[in-house]
């Protein structure tokens, strides 16, 4: 069980840097194109307007440096060091955990344009840069600064670009962790607050550089006021057994239970968390790589409309970033094409409603 | 880091002057001859477009390549052999010679090749996962 709790602490690393030893940890894309997955687990809260997302990443040993990227649904407001406690208290919350293994856990715990830095921070071992910019500028910035992109990653950047361009480069340097004493399986979570008005989960990001057939698996928390409609649906496997391979599971769905808030409320970074009146959800992903083509959208407000663009199921408008000029350029084109089917009629009228999309 | 990688490239290439250390391509080098076809490749999302080519034996052809990724790629041409040879290879970097060479990302690069046989050859990219990601295609002489 400890083995168990450490690996769903764990981020799957989308991304290596060339020159990367540490090949036995999990989610690294190695050199020669292989990539070993892991269990990962994520917490996406959502109150205020503000998106709290909580994830970790494991030291599994070796030396030299390795990275991860993550699309954010927004510019963070600050990047700080999570506390040791929320993601394994939910784990706790959700899944049954025997209790003398679980105190001894508890002991444990741990482009066309040039992409723009945002942010850059140091948490723990991990140097952390959040980047602006199409998916061909943070394609070209990862590989001018190390970073080793697998052959889909230009298509899954732009994938997530199209909708926000905002990302979150991570590189853990292997030998600052062993040189500050982080042993193997401690974990560094990473608190990234977010504010947006239209909060999702990425997923489809966990099968980064891996075949198509390789078993992608995360569990994915998610803490709102009120309970959320969620796109794709999960399928509910609240009142039936877990259906290995069904894709994306609900396993739970509840009010968040006074102890569960008191207890995270106590961990570093969480005081911004109601003390009741707070919604749990609980996801399962369970699927390979190639069907996991989605994110997560949520629907906080109680609207119960979550956003199919957002979910990456329907393309988005291209971004003012990705295609200003394009978009100026279409723009006067369609002006041009209204005025004349203003002044000749019926005909060129026809021809507006024909022109392709922006 | 990138410095390190950078020498580590630039030691390759000087070494890959020197030596194919990849195989021999079933088609013939063609640099001699005069340019009989030009073909336009584009590489976008790890994907060859077209994927797919058909000349007479006898043909010499300038495929200009344009990588339009933010990760560099290859565009090597030969038979299964010389396919499997460049899977399995460590030359991390071909300068551009007849049937073979690195497209860096946001680049056009040209190679020539003379098709003098009949028969059935393959082109791919072979940086890790790339050809198993989908980047080859064939070329159809006959």
């Amino acid at each position: 069980m400890l083995r168990r709790i450490t690996l769903a602490s764990s981020f799957a690393l989308g991304l290596s840097l060339v020159a990367t030893p540490a090949l036995a940890c999990g989610g690294l894309v190695n050199p020669n194109g292989s990539v070993s997955l892991v269990r990962t687990t994520t917490l996406a809260a959502y109150h205020n307007g503000v998106e709290h997302y909580v994830t970790s990443f494991e030291f599994a040993g070796g030396t030299g440096e390795f990275g991860s990227i993550i699309p954010l649904p927004g510019i963070p407001s600050k990047v700080i060091r999570g506390g040791d406690w929320t993601l394994q208290r939910l784990v706790q919350e959700t899944q049954p955990q025997p209790k003398a293994l679980f105190f001894a856990e508890d002991a444990a715990a741990a482009s066309p344009a040039a992409a723009q830095v945002i942010l850059k921070t140091k948490i723990d071992a991990l140097d952390i840069v959040v980047l602006k910019g199409g998916g061909t500028a943070v394609g070209t910035w990862a590989r001018e600064h190390g970073f080793l992109l697998p052959p889909d990653a230009p298509e899954i950047l732009d994938f997530y670009a199209e909708r926000s361009p905002i990302f979150m480069t991570i590189r853990f340097d292997a030998s600052r962790a062993q040189a500050e004493g982080l042993g193997i399986g401690d974990g560094t979570p990473v608190h990234v607050v977010i504010p947006t008005t239209n909060p999702w989960v990425p997923l489809r990001i966990l099968g980064l550089g891996a075949p198509s057939q390789a078993p992608v698996e995360a569990d994915v928390y998610l803490l709102t006021d009120r309970m959320p409609a969620l796109l794709p649906e999960p399928i509910d496997a609240t009142d039936a057994p877990v259906k290995a391979g069904a894709g994306l599971e609900l396993l739970r769905s509840e009010p968040a239970s006074t102890s569960l808030l008191t207890d995270l409320r106590s961990d570093k970074g969480m005081g911004w968390l109601p003390n009741s009146d707070v919604w749990l959800t609980y996801l399962k992903v369970d699927t390979n790589a190639g069907a996991l083509t989605y994110d997560l959208a949520i629907d906080a407000t109680g609207a119960g409309h979550p956003s199919p663009v957002a979910a990456g199921l329907v393309p988005a408008q291209p971004t003012p970033l990705d295609v200003a000029a394009p978009a100026i350029a279409t723009a006067l084109l369609a002006a041009l094409v209204l005025l004349s089917g203003l002044a000749i009629g019926g005909y060129l009228e026809r021809r507006r409603f024909q022109r392709p999309a922006v | 880091m990138v410095s390190r990688f950078r020498t580590a490239i630039a030691l390759l290439a000087l070494a890959a002057v020197g030596a194919t250390a990849c195989g021999t391509a079933s088609a013939d080098p063609g640099s001699a001859d005069p340019v009989l076809r030009t073909v336009n490749v584009t590489i976008h999302y790890s994907h060859f477009d077209p994927s797919s080519f058909s000349f007479p034996p006898g043909t010499t052809v300038r495929f200009v390549v344009r990588n339009t990724d933010p990760i560099d790629h290859e565009f090597i041409v030969g038979d299964q052999a010389v396919q499997d040879a460049h899977e399995s290879g460590t030359e991390a970097y071909h300068p551009p010679r007849p049937g073979e060479m690195t497209v860096p990302a946001g680049t056009t690069r040209a190679t020539i090749v003379t098709f003098a046989r009949p028969g059935s050859l393959i082109f791919g990219c072979h940086l890790p996962g790339h050809y198993a990601y989908g980047m080859h295609g064939v070329i159809l002489v006959g």
